[in-house]
């Protein structure tokens, strides 16, 4: 069984229909890679997943854990899924460690001696340790974005969900996040990404998704995304790429 | 027709004028916490939308905010025992700055819990957090710290503003002055002594309120 | 005990309420021209003004309006001769406006690009040339809003007077709850009638920053 099942899901903003009935299947382990144009409902499907968009209708299941169409509680699903976005969204009041401390305390009720522990882990994964009781607004883009994977880490998810995570960072700061993802990838971690990143979605990803017009309208192995596109319409995206 | 000051017959007074500052502190004090938790309260409702909650917590926020305190003062204590509720000048007078602290709190928390990127909270929301945790952890500390030069000033014009709770005979620092003019007679030097009183305890608390604030926007605020 | 007719009760209260709105007209308009002559003293170049300026806001900021109707009822007295409530309660609370909007006007005249004031010097104006024709007609974009607001703290004051004796609103209200023996009614009263003050105005207030902002971000 999947770990990941999403089924016949659309979602309306008011009239606009921005998911048209969406199927896709993740399996433990997977890096999957979502590409597509902008608009094309990537960003609403990767926060589906997360519950930080009600379903219209169709299903989302997660290890076993149900989301429904109108469903308000996704606590139980977002234990499961945890989520890195483009902007970062650190906790500016919080030092690094606070920040990754935060919800193993709240939500979890871990010790704080012991969340400091699993705190300090996952900081010295992606390579912060020295910056423990820095604050947000003291890091780098890169070294922020690097906080916040290990914040949705700590809480040991089974999927972890990154939505476009290296468009905000200046370009010389882009690999010190990449590498980080390609050593969970390597790890076997769960990955479901959008990204513009295609040569890092080819060389990490075990499926590309090409999302358009709120569908998915094709999805293979990177080399045959890449390299034999099979419909119209992902072939222009990536030759509009250059790629 | 020179005018002779004379301050002599206020320093045998200054047990009186000791007790009115205390006792003008302390109301403060209570308005102040009590205020704070409604604004909070408060505040979250209405920058939250929390329905119906939110229109009930505007039309208490306008209705404080576009009356006079004394007025709100004499409803509470003359008023409302009109309806069996008898309560003592202290209640009274605390309660009436509770109320009116409350509904400037709210609309200054309102603004700072408003200015929240979008993003923060979704960030603690994808972390399982419910959105209480959010509230209390993500969002209202930092709306706090952007908030706070607002809500001192607030707590300021508040504690001035308690002047008038001599009128229900509360026995504060105004209850205090005009108690020892009409002893010595000296209304003038008095009300001169008195009102330097409430501008070193409005500069003290200012000051103690920005160290406060600066403690809490700096370091440790939201230790789970 | 006197029967009141819920009709003597109002006339009564709308009498209070217009001696309410008369003092505070009275107090925006003198405290506006006191105010002003604070704020040019608070923003000159001569240093022993701008410490005069801040003293007095600082003064009138930080002590309880109370307080500064005491002072002037009883040290105009020292003056000799009775003092009527009118002339303590509309000098006070002159002097109480003036230092509220003179720190208002303040912050809206520092909200002004310091370029500008350079791009005038440049042009060889005075510094009064450079203020009036250049500082101010864009500081006045800023202070509308807050002016507005502020008029509420003016009408609210003069609650206060009614300590002194003014029969205002709130006095008049004192003296109906005693003979008719109805507080809660008439307070609840009085509160409405400051409550159809205030409100339009606030709203007023509202609508003007609404309004500004939104030509400031065309």
């Amino acid at each position: 069984m999947s770990l990941l099942r999403i089924d016949s899901v659309h979602k309306h903003f008011g009239s606009h229909h921005v998911l048209k009935g969406v199927d896709l299947k993740v399996e433990a382990g997977e890096v999957v890679a979502i590409i597509g144009r902008s608009g094309s409902g990537k960003s609403t499907l990767l926060r589906s997943i997360n519950g930080l968009e009600t379903l219209s209708d169709g299903l989302i299941e997660v290890d076993g854990e149900r989301l429904h169409a109108g469903q308000t509680d996704m606590r139980a699903l977002r234990l499961k899924v945890g989520m890195v976005f483009q902007q970062f969204n650190l906790f500016p009041h919080l030092s690094v460690v606070e920040n990754v401390m935060l919800a193993l305390g709240v939500v979890k009720k871990m010790a704080r001696s012991q969340a400091r522990e699993c705190a300090h882990a996952v900081l010295d994964k992606v390579g912060l340790s020295h910056k423990l009781d820095a604050r947000p607004g003291q890091l780098s883009g890169g070294q922020q974005q690097r906080v916040a994977i290990a914040r949705a880490l700590a809480m040991s998810p089974k999927v972890l969900l990154c939505d476009e995570i290296t468009s905000a960072l200046d370009p010389e700061l882009v690999s010190e996040v990449l590498a980080v993802v390609r050593q969970l990838a390597g790890e076997g971690m769960t990955l479901v990404m959008v990204t513009h990143e295609m040569r890092f979605a080819r060389e990490v990803g075990d499926k590309v998704v090409f999302m358009h017009e709120g569908r998915i309208h094709e999805q293979g192995t990177p080399e045959q995304m890449f390299g034999a596109p099979r419909s119209r319409e992902l072939a222009a995206f990536i030759g509009a790429l250059g790629g | 027709m020179a005018y002779q000051f004379d301050f002599s017959g206020i320093w045998e007074y200054r047990a009186e004028l000791a007790a009115g500052v205390v006792h003008t502190l302390a109301l403060t004090g209570v308005g102040t916490v009590f205020g704070l938790l409604v604004g909070v309260v408060g505040g979250a409702v209405r920058g939250w939308r929390v329905e119906p909650y939110n229109r009930l917590c505007g039309l208490y926020v306008e209705l404080i905010r576009n009356t006079p305190f004394l007025v709100q003062l004499f409803f509470i204590f003359f008023g409302l025992p009109a309806l069996g509720v008898h309560l003592n000048e202290w209640v009274a007078a605390a309660l009436a700055m509770i109320i009116n602290l409350g509904a400037y709190t709210t609309e200054i928390v309102r603004a700072g819990v408003q200015a929240t990127p979008r993003g923060q909270m979704e960030a603690g929301l994808s972390l399982a957090m419910s959105r209480r945790q959010v509230f209390w952890h993500v969002v209202l500390p930092p709306a706090l710290g952007r908030v706070w030069p607002a809500l001192c000033s607030q707590i300021v014009i508040v504690m001035l503003g308690s002047s008038v709770c001599s009128q229900i005979s509360a026995e504060e620092l105004t209850f205090a002055a005009s108690y020892i003019q009409s002893r010595n007679f000296r209304a003038f030097e008095t009300y001169i002594v008195t009102a330097v009183l409430y501008l070193l305890l409005a500069i003290v608390l200012r000051h103690l309120l920005n160290r406060l604030g600066a403690r809490l926007t700096n370091r440790d605020v939201a230790k789970p | 005990m006197i029967e009141f007719s819920i009709w003597t009760i109002l006339q009564y209260l709308a009498q209070g309420l217009g001696w309410t709105l008369c003092l505070s007209l009275l107090a925006f308009v003198l405290g506006g021209a006191v105010g002003g002559g604070i704020l040019l003293a608070r923003i000159a170049t001569y240093p022993l003004l701008r410490v005069f300026a801040r003293g007095y806001i600082e003064f009138f900021q930080g002590t309880p309006l109370l307080m500064q109707l005491f002072m002037v009822f009883f040290g105009l007295s020292l003056l000799g001769r009775d003092v009527s409530p009118w002339v303590a309660a509309g000098f006070s609370l002159t002097l109480y406006s003036a230092a509220f909007l003179a720190e208002i006007w303040r912050g809206c005249v520092e909200a002004v690009d310091r370029g500008q004031w350079e791009a005038a010097a440049s042009l060889a104006m005075s510094r009064w040339e450079q203020l009036r024709h250049v500082i101010l007609p864009q500081a006045l974009r800023h202070a509308v809003t807050p002016t507005v607001g502020f008029s509420v703290q003016i009408v609210k004051g003069t609650a206060v007077t009614s300590i002194i004796g003014m029969t205002e609103l709130t006095k008049t209200g004192s003296i109906l709850a005693n003979a008719t023996l109805q507080p809660f009614t008439i307070f609840g009263m009085v509160g409405l009638g400051y409550f159809l003050l205030c409100y339009p105005l606030s709203r007023l207030a509202h609508y003007l920053e609404r309004k500004l902002n939104v030509l400031a971000a065309h």
